[in-house]
């Protein structure tokens, strides 16, 4: 049996010497396989007495297993370091930029109607559309705007006809709504309007969102905290609000909007204007088949530019429809 | 309108300073677009008196001047034309500072010392004017500050007015309106009426008291028209921003500015018989005071004499009725004109005037009679001359009736979410000038002054009460209500869902006008177009027919800037004309050209092609869940081998394909475009799961080539497979297209895989196999084919 403990040393030698798993594998066929050197010290065990049998049995199935382990463990050594080369040899360089198509962007105008139009859906308003070439009823008259009124002159309009034109504003859209249907309602109209005026500050097209809001019980109490609320959440400030008389056909009481917008040298808040609202005028609702004695409603309207320019910082009206690429990326 | 802050002041004058005067009215209402000075800044600069005026000995240009008016005589050298002895100017002593940090030094011109400088109104800050020195009046007191004489720390308050406040539009109007915010009483100066000094009467006729419910005239004879306005009126004219012109007509512009009341003075020898009031005669023609020759329509109210028109009512005068420096007498006018007759009269000749403004807004129609009066006072002590009797015309029928409205308590409370003390109303209606006829059951009956024609109704009442409380002092309520919840359909997916997808494929939006150029349109589209009757520009003169117009003059703008990959989209309507009604239909509309990819170490080698943008089609078209055929089709605008028509249920719903190169190259375009526009309503009309039991058993697939005609399109291959591989073909997928010399000229390889699958059970081979030569038995027969080997 002092052959066996050679044979062991013998065995676990060779496996030190494997240097990858295909001579490791001929180490083990040569000790364990079928005619290996150990399996072959099994077989002649029948040499043996068998009182003495178990024992040498026994001590051979340690030399086995001692052998065994010993293969365990190199290959396992073996297929981690092969492991490491694959890995180190596949290795890249993450710092490259990655693979495929460039993000677009939304138009910050759209950008911003959409911001507004989730607030007010968020708060039961519908979001309603309407032609943009408009009647002269829906865009002024029903508006309680006739045809010698002086706030025509407020809105240099473009025709087609004397009766059609490019609407000035989306109040039409409100009427279209109201026209032969009864309040509730809660409603804003975003949209492209028209003018006839092109210069540093007015492009001949821009965007408006309107807003209306008719109930039984409703005041101009409640106009104040619809639009301060909007403005401090469009803003995301604790912005302070004032509310300007002022003058619109289709309202009465009417409103101007300044937000606190910077402070002037002497410390005094810097007001900018960004909103009309008002009370809708008993005419409109008379005009939609509405009884005002019944029902009553606010209005409010802004400019989607104004707002969008106080947003994002952008200091040329004109940018928004020159539509420069070095503009348009900078809103992802 | 423009005012004076002194002017205003001397009518009411609470104890505030400039700017809470100018905070307190804009919040009242009367927004104020700004403050300015009257003048410059300057100091060190008195009246002067000219005491002689000799030529400079070495400059014919020069005057060497000796000025009086400081410590002691000063010699000045000056290059006015009008320096000369006699007469009183604005002299800049040795010291003194004007406008822009100026400091007046002694010095010598050409030889002769100058101490000191006489000033001209744009040196000084109050005008343009610098062709000559100011002249003072005789009586201005020599060594006097010039500040202090002209009452120069003053400033001139533009008050940009709402149309409906036509009772702001004078002294007297912001007076009362400063008035009611401070608590104070106005002092309006004294109106004495005028004893007529002789019997010349005007003549008038009213034939239109329907357009002229008033009309007043009266002569005024024997003026002098040389002499000249005094200063304090030029002054006042000035801080209001109008230019003085001569006496009768600085007077009447004064008295429109004070009292609001626009009047006009004509010449009475040019008077044939006396005045008429009557609509124009279509066609009749008319010089202006301005020069313009304007022909007149029938809407047009006149003033007329015997013979001709001679001014347009409320608007201009004519030339040939002015008045001017050899006018001996004069005939002057103040008149209430009925807005809507006025209202687009001035606009229609083109111009704008400041009587017109007012007429159509509303002026106070019982004020005639005391701007009569005082303008007669005024021009009487300019021009000297003798008043005659008023004559005044008024039909009581077309004068605006007066005005009774009932403002309810609860109403109030009601509309301004606030529960105002009743007295405090009463108290904020009175002090406006409005007048409580009566109790009521509800509240009160209010008689509206003639000077605020805006107010006509309840909420015009309610509005002035919650202006003068103060919007800013009403509270805020959050508005409740029976929230119903919005139905929303599932199958119809937002535009923003659309908007996202191609963003997310490198799609940048746009927002171009809806107004495009005719001829660039004409390239694009064979809708025919509709005009705007006042566009703003030739290239913006007709509404688009197509978003393409607007998106590839985008494509051209980025690419004169350095930008060769663009990838652009666009939502928003298309005009187009439909006999009588007009179809605006939304559309959704893009543009592709440059690298498919950007540009970068593994991408952007590749340019962008059909099947690229079609790429994002079918995407989009997945998002949605709606199948779109593209079908080989002609567009004018497109390239004749690269158009697709796309088809839903038979039903054409856009277009797809490159950019025809000669359009391309009419609209100055580089590289290969691509462009698509689709209906946006056809396409967003989606659907809602419905989910589907999918099979256990395994998918079968088999692959095969054949070779056909390359007129022969995929789809058509695809149509034949899909019919002859029997109810259990779960897919059919084209994954090579091979061309070239081994296949034969004319002819294409198609690889395909089909697969499928059986709900219930394994398909076995035989089975598969009849479905395979099913497909390619049909392909033979019907278009040709031939299997690849």
């Amino acid at each position: 049996m002092e052959n066996l403990e050679k044979l062991v040393q013998d065995g676990l030698k060779a496996v030190g010497q494997a240097t990858d798993l295909k001579s490791l594998d001929l180490v083990r066929v040569d000790y364990l396989g079928k005619k290996g050197v150990l399996t072959q010290q099994l077989k002649s065990l029948g040499q043996l007495s068998a009182e003495e049998r178990p024992a040498a049995g026994q001590l051979i199935n340690q030399a086995k297993v001692q052998v065994q382990d010993a293969i365990n463990g190199r290959r396992a050594e073996l297929e981690s370091s092969a492991l490491d080369a694959k890995l180190a040899s596949e290795s890249i360089d993450v710092t490259l930029p990655g693979r495929g198509q460039a993000q677009g962007g939304l138009h910050p105008v759209t950008r911003t109607l959409q911001r507004i139009e989730q607030f007010f859906s968020r708060a039961g308003y519908s979001v309603e559309q309407g032609p943009e070439i408009e009647d002269d009823y829906h865009n002024f008259e029903a508006l309680n705007i006739p045809g010698h009124h002086p706030a025509r002159a407020m809105h240099d309009t473009f025709y087609f006809n004397p009766g059609t034109l490019l609407r000035t504003h989306t109040s039409p859209v409100q009427i279209r709504s109201m026209e032969g249907s009864q309040p509730p309602f809660r409603m804003i109209c975003p949209g492209r309007v028209y003018r006839c005026d092109s210069d540093m500050t007015h492009t001949p097209m821009f965007h408006q969102v309107e807003g209306l809001l008719v109930e039984k019980d409703v005041s101009f109490a409640d106009l104040k905290s619809t639009v301060e609320e909007f403005l401090r959440v469009f803003f995301e400030k604790d912005l302070a609000v004032r509310f300007r008389p002022s003058y619109f056909p289709f309202t009465e009481p009417s409103a101007e909007v300044d937000i606190e917008w910077g402070r002037n040298e002497d410390g005094s808040i810097k007001w900018l204007e960004v909103m009309g609202c008002g009370m809708v005028h008993p005419k409109v609702f008379e005009h939609c088949g509405i009884d005002s004695e019944v029902y009553r409603g606010f209005a409010f309207g802004m400019g989607a530019e104004r707002l969008a320019m106080l947003r994002y910082g952008v200091n040329d009206l004109r940018m928004f429809f020159e539509n420069d690429l070095r503009f348009l990326r900078q809103f992802r | 309108m423009k005012f004076s802050e002194q002017w205003l002041r001397e009518w009411v004058n609470p104890s505030i300073d400039t700017q809470a005067l100018v905070d307190q009215i804009t919040m009242a209402g009367l927004e104020v677009d700004g403050f300015e000075p009257v003048a410059g800044a300057f100091s060190g600069v008195i009246v002067g008196r000219v005491v002689s005026a000799e030529p400079h000995p070495d400059a014919d240009k020069l005057r060497v001047c000796q000025v009086e008016g400081g410590a002691e005589t000063v010699q000045i050298v000056c290059g006015a034309p009008n320096a000369r002895a006699g007469i009183k100017v604005a002299l800049a002593e040795v010291g003194a500072v004007l406008p822009g940090d100026f400091r007046i030094k002694k010095a010598k011109l050409r030889g002769q010392p100058s101490q000191g400088m006489l000033c001209s109104e744009a040196e000084l800050g109050f005008s343009d004017e610098h062709d000559g020195i100011m002249e003072l009046p005789e009586s201005a007191p020599v060594g006097e500050n010039l500040r202090a004489y002209l009452g120069l720390d003053d400033v001139t308050i533009d008050v940009d007015l709402t149309p409906n406040r036509s009772d702001c539009l004078s002294i007297r109007g912001l007076a009362r309106e400063v008035g009611v915010l401070n608590r104070q009483l106005v002092d309006a100066p004294e109106l004495t009426p005028v004893a007529p000094s002789h019997s010349d009467v005007v003549d008038v006729r009213v034939s239109a008291p329907e357009g002229c419910p008033r009309y007043l005239g009266r002569i005024i004879r024997g003026v002098d028209l040389s002499a000249e306005t005094p200063l304090w009126m030029r002054e006042r004219l000035r801080r209001s921003g109008i230019r003085s012109i001569d006496a009768a007509v600085d007077v009447t512009n004064y008295v429109m500015l004070e009292l609001g009341q626009p009047m006009h003075a004509f010449d009475r020898a040019e008077i044939s018989g006396g005045i008429v009031v009557r609509w124009a005669e279509q066609g009749e023609k008319l010089t202006l005071l301005d020069g313009q020759e304007v022909e007149l329509t029938r809407d047009t109210l006149v003033i007329a004499d015997h013979e001709k028109p001679v001014a347009i009512a409320g608007v201009m005068g004519g030339e040939h009725s002015g008045v001017g420096t050899d006018t001996r007498d004069l005939v002057l006018e103040s008149a209430f004109f009925e807005p809507i007759t006025i209202a687009g009269k001035a606009r229609h000749y083109g111009l704008h005037t400041d009587a017109s403004h007012r007429f159509e807004r509303g002026v106070d129609p019982k004020l005639a009679r005391d701007a009569m009066e005082r303008a007669t006072r005024l021009l009487l002590d300019i021009v000297g001359g003798e008043a005659g009797e008023i004559t005044e015309v008024a039909s009581a029928k077309h004068l605006p009736e007066e005005v009774q409205v009932e403002l309810r308590e609860r109403r109030v409370a009601d509309v301004l979410g606030l529960e105002i003390n009743r007295t405090e109303i009463e108290e904020i209606l009175t002090r406006l000038g409005l007048h409580v006829d009566k109790l009521t059951r509800e509240g009160w009956l209010i008689r509206v002054p003639s000077y605020r024609p805006d107010i006509a109704i309840e909420e015009d009442l309610i509005e002035e009460v919650g202006r003068i409380f103060g919007y800013n002092n009403l509270p805020v309520t959050t508005p409740f209500g029976g929230l119903a919840l919005r139905e929303e359909p599932e199958a119809v997916r937002p535009v923003s869902a659309i908007q996202s997808l191609l963003v997310s494929r490198g799609y940048q939006e746009a927002i171009t006008y809806s107004f495009v150029d005719a001829q660039a349109q004409a390239l694009l589209s064979t809708h025919k177009a509709i005009e705007l009757a006042n566009p703003i520009s030739s290239d913006m003169s007709v509404m688009r027919t197509t978003l393409w117009t607007g998106l590839l003059k985008t494509v051209s703008h980025n690419q004169n800037r350095q930008q060769s990959r663009i990838r652009l989209f666009e939502t928003g309507l298309r005009f187009i004309s439909n006999g009588e009604s007009i179809d605006q239909v939304p559309m959704l509309a893009g543009v592709v050209t440059g690298s498919q990819d950007p540009e970068s170490w593994v991408n952007g080698r590749r340019n962008v092609d059909f099947y690229d943008a079609k790429g994002d089609l079918e995407a989009l078209f997945d998002l949605l869940g709606i199948q779109v055929d593209f079908v080989a089709g002609e567009h004018p605008s497109l390239h004749p081998g690269q158009t697709a028509e796309l088809r839903m249920n038979g039903e054409s719903v856009g277009w797809l394909g490159a950019l025809h190169p000669q359009v391309q190259k009419k609209l100055d375009l580089n590289g290969a475009i691509y462009v698509f526009e689709l209906f946006l309503n056809s396409i967003l009309t989606g659907y809602v799961p419905n989910f589907k039991e999918f099979s256990k058993f395994p998918e079968v697939r088999r692959d095969l080539a054949i070779i056909i005609g390359n007129e022969v399109g995929y789809a058509e291959v695809q149509r034949i497979a899909r019919q002859h591989a029997g109810e259990q073909l779960t897919g059919v997928r084209l994954f090579d297209v091979f061309e070239g010399e081994a296949i034969g000229e004319g002819r294409k390889s198609l690889a395909l895989s089909l697969f499928w699958q059986h709900p219930e059970r394994t398909l076995n081979d035989e089975e598969v196999q009849a479905s395979v030569n099913a497909v390619v038995d049909a392909l033979k027969a019907e278009l040709g084919a031939t299997l690849r080997s």
